[in-house]
């Protein structure tokens, strides 16, 4: 399981502004520890948010996307309370899944 | 042609037992994960290699496309990115870097309702291009802005 993720998500004049921030290492798989051994590429490879049961993004991450990934996103809709949830998967196998009200 | 990509995805094995399991769940849909062409593009080197994946054949610049970077990067671990689109039915963002080890950095997918626009944050190797790739009823369009990287972010 990772780390919990950190969601802000706002509403204002109809449109819903979210905001994640991921915790993971998002290794590329070039870089090489102490030993000069390579680090294996370790990354999140999709993400998706849903609203009210509706998909309103998906993502697919390369190994490009920086530690600790950050995005923000917006949709219209959305009402202060509504739940959003957050889903991601890395290469590993290994999910996240958090979940933040509507401010 | 899909049965074949399917078949192929089917015998990469392991890593799918989850996506089966999260699939179960209703936590990834099935068909929308792991589409095989995204996957060939994320492992293309070359930005000729990786627009072939993606099945992009003609390409326009678009000055409806808005891409805000830095002008110069301190530090290429981090580098902030806007893409924003006014151009119509926009499906999907695609953030690429010319002169990364893989060109291909994220890809987004807008359903109805949602804005064609968003931020993160990607690493960068050296000086390159910056590229917004849009599809919108299955037509690319690009713009492209240069950041200069003054240490870079990727490899140790």
């Amino acid at each position: 399981m990772g780390n919990p993720m950190r969601i802000r998500a706002a509403v204002q004049d109809g449109i819903t502004e979210v905001k994640i921030l991921m915790q993971h290492e998002m290794e590329t798989g070039l870089r090489k520890d102490a030993e000069g051994t390579l680090v294996p590429a370790w990354n999140i490879t999709e993400l998706k948010a849903v609203h009210n049961g509706k998909t309103v993004l998906e993502g697919h991450f390369g190994t490009a996307v920086s530690k600790n990934p950050y995005l923000v996103f917006r949709f219209k809709g959305g009402v202060s309370g509504d739940k959003i949830t957050v889903s991601w998967i890395d290469n590993k196998g290994d999910t996240r899944s958090d979940e933040v009200a509507i401010s | 042609m899909i049965n074949l990509e399917r078949r192929k995805a089917l015998k990469t094995g392991s890593g799918l037992g989850m996506l089966a399991i999260l699939s179960a769940m209703g936590l990834i849909q099935p068909g929308v994960s792991l589409a095989n062409y995204e996957k060939n593009a994320f492992d293309a080197k070359s930005m000729s290699e990786t627009l072939e994946a993606l099945g992009v054949h003609a390409l326009e610049d678009n000055s409806s496309i808005r891409l805000t970077v830095p002008e110069i990067a301190e530090n290429g671990a981090v580098v902030p990115i806007t893409v924003s689109s006014l151009i119509e039915h926009t499906e999907q963002i695609f953030v690429l870097v010319e002169k990364n080890p893989n060109v291909l950095a994220a890809s987004f997918t807008f359903p109805e309702g949602t804005e064609s626009f968003v931020t993160t944050r990607v690493k960068m190797r050296e000086t390159s291009l910056v590229i917004a790739l849009i599809k919108a009823k299955g037509k690319f369009y690009r713009t492209a802005k240069e950041v200069k990287v003054t240490a870079g972010g990727c490899g140790g």
